[in-house]
């Protein structure tokens, strides 16, 4: 045999390089592989043992459930979605205003933050009954709002508030030297530092607000509210465990992409100069 | 001790140092009655054991700390004397969210200069400080010598009549700090500025300075002052001569009862 060797071997010790596509490739791969392998184990273990519909579904009758359920299930979905994006969007808002505005000056600080504070370790569940019944039992939706922006809220103020008062202290120093003005201070100093903070609160309030919607709509459930909460305590009481389960393989693929476009608009704005998305070379 | 230098007796100072203290508000007493003039073109170095209030004194000459009693004349009192002064400290305490050409800008911009108004001097400083070809990298893909001069850059955009700097150079290493000691004084002779250069440094104190204070701690105050009368420009040549070993033996001798005054 004629062998040729073209490329130089790998000096010892230095990995050898993988191709520039596959990385990303493998990222997806090996959950997608591994979740396979889980939803094959289980089909097989609850054929084999011929566990009860009523108790643990087959994933092959899960599926057939979502197929044939699919319209129902969009429209809760579309519903916890809606309150979800927005309660979170009125969080980001909010948190990074009133977390603006109390660092702005001390005394507004000393008396917010105390209520905040309240606010965020009051269960949601306890407050529930009295914002429905502020909100009007026609209006249940809003009342769903107001409850995970509660619970969406807070991070969202700690974070700003810490980012904040993050600012380097030489790099104040040299605001101080040029006599910046507040606004400049605020503008080009602290809202900048304070941006990585931010996007981090905004990333677990994502996770809280779809979290605040669901358990919301658990403890305010009645017909009025439509969502996928509530099409797991229907399917529930129904014993349609089938059903629950497809709701919430809705439900985490939901929770999954606000997951991913957090985290892809986390990457897009600091990119370049944060050291929690800066790949280290060499 | 040397007389001052004739060329800086004339001019009027630029910085004085009438009786001042400075006692922190946990009642340290930082200062003690000192008295300092720094003339136009000179270039001062504070000398001295840690603590002795260096830092304190040029803080004090920034207007980023206050003097609790004494008087204190410094340039930029006016409204529209911002700028006149530009500080480097000892980290170089870049905005990593900003290229070193915003960094640079930065000062120009606060003073309400446009960026497109603020190009050319902004390239023109990156030049000086050998970093005309990083205008769009970040601080995190510079090495720390790099930052240290987008540091002193940003300092020197404004033209300030006086350049402060609290131990500039004392994170980097030798080669690097001998680099940008020749370098901070070719920019010191072609921009005319006057430089307050704080440093632990006897060596480096000898080479930069036409001027060295040095100061005692417990309290702070200054115990004596050397004119390093050696004409300008000092190459490497210079380090080995004689007479810097001589101005280095006396800046050590000064120095060494520095030390045991306060000991
Ligand atoms: N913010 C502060 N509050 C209280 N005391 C301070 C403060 N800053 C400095 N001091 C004290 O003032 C004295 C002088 O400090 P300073 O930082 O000016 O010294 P230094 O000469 O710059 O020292 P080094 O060479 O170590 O930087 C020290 O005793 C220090 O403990
Ligand atoms: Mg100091």
């Amino acid at each position: 045999m004629n062998l040729q060797i073209t490329a130089p071997a790998a000096a010892p010790g230095t990995p050898r390089k993988l191709p520039r596509w596959l990385a990303p490739a493998l990222d997806v791969a090996t959950p997608v592989l591994g979740g396979l392998a889980f939803l094959l184990c289980w089909e097989i273990f609850v054929r084999a043992f011929e566990v009860s519909r009523f108790i643990l579904p087959a994933p092959s009758a899960i599926f057939a459930k979502l197929v044939a359920e699919f319209p129902v299930l969009l429209k809760a979905l579309l519903f916890t979605a809606t309150i979800t994006v927005s309660a979170f969007i009125a969080a980001v808002v909010s948190g990074i205003a009133v977390g603006v505005l109390i660092t702005q000056h001390r005394l507004t600080e000393k008396l917010v933050w105390p209520y905040a504070v309240a606010l965020q370790v009051t269960p949601m569940v306890a407050i529930a009954p009295l914002v429905v019944i502020w909100v009007g039992l026609d209006r249940v939706w809003l009342g769903l709002m107001v409850l995970a922006w509660i619970v969406a809220f807070f991070p969202m103020l700690s974070n700003t508030v810490v980012g904040m008062k993050s600012a380097d202290h030489g790099l104040r120093n040299v605001f101080q030297l040029y006599r910046a003005s507040r606004w400049q201070r605020f503008r080009h100093l602290q809202l900048p530092a304070a941006l990585p903070y931010i996007l981090a609160g905004a990333r677990i309030s994502s996770g809280l607000a779809v979290i605040g919607a669901v358990v919301a709509e658990f403890v305010a459930g009645s017909g009025a509210a439509t969502g996928l909460a509530w099409v797991i305590v229907e399917s529930g009481t129904m014993l349609d465990v089938a059903r629950m389960f497809a709701a919430l393989l809705m439900l985490s693929l939901f929770g999954l992409s606000i997951w991913f476009v957090m985290g892809h608009v986390q990457r897009l704005l600091l990119s370049r100069w944060h050291e929690s998305e800066v790949s280290q070379e060499g | 001790m040397n007389a001052p230098r004739a060329e800086f007796l004339d001019a009027e100072p630029l910085v004085r140092f009438s009786g001042v203290d400075k006692v922190y508000a946990n009642g340290t007493l930082a200062l003690k009655n000192l008295d300092l003039s720094v003339r136009p073109g000179e270039f001062v170095s504070l000398l001295g054991p840690s603590g002795c209030g260096k830092s304190t004194a040029l803080r004090i000459v920034a207007a980023l700390g206050h003097h609790s009693s004494g008087r204190v004349e410094r340039p930029g009192e006016g409204a529209d004397a911002r700028g006149e002064i530009g500080f480097v400290f000892q980290e170089p305490h870049l905005m990593p969210w900003g290229t070193v050409f915003d960094n640079v800008y930065l000062p120009l911009k606060l003073l309400g200069k446009s960026r497109a108004a603020a190009k050319a001097e902004v390239m023109a400083v990156l030049e000086m400080v050998g970093l005309s070809g990083f205008a769009d990298s970040y601080p995190r893909e510079l090495s720390g010598g790099m930052r240290m001069r987008v540091s002193i850059a940003r300092a020197l955009v404004t033209r300030p009549r006086l350049l402060l700097m609290d131990e500039p150079f004392a994170a980097l290493d030798e080669i690097t700090r001998n680099k940008l000691s020749r370098d901070l004084l070719s920019i010191w002779q072609a921009s005319g500025a006057t430089i307050m250069f704080v440093t632990h440094s006897v060596y480096e104190s000898v080479y930069l300075s036409s001027r060295i204070v040095v100061m005692a701690a417990r309290p702070g105050r200054i115990i004596g002052e050397l004119d390093i009368a050696e004409p300008y420009p000092r190459d490497e040549e210079f380090r080995l001569s004689p007479e810097y070993a001589a101005h280095c033996r006396e800046v050590s001798a000064l120095l060494a009862r520095a030390m045991n005054e306060a000991a």
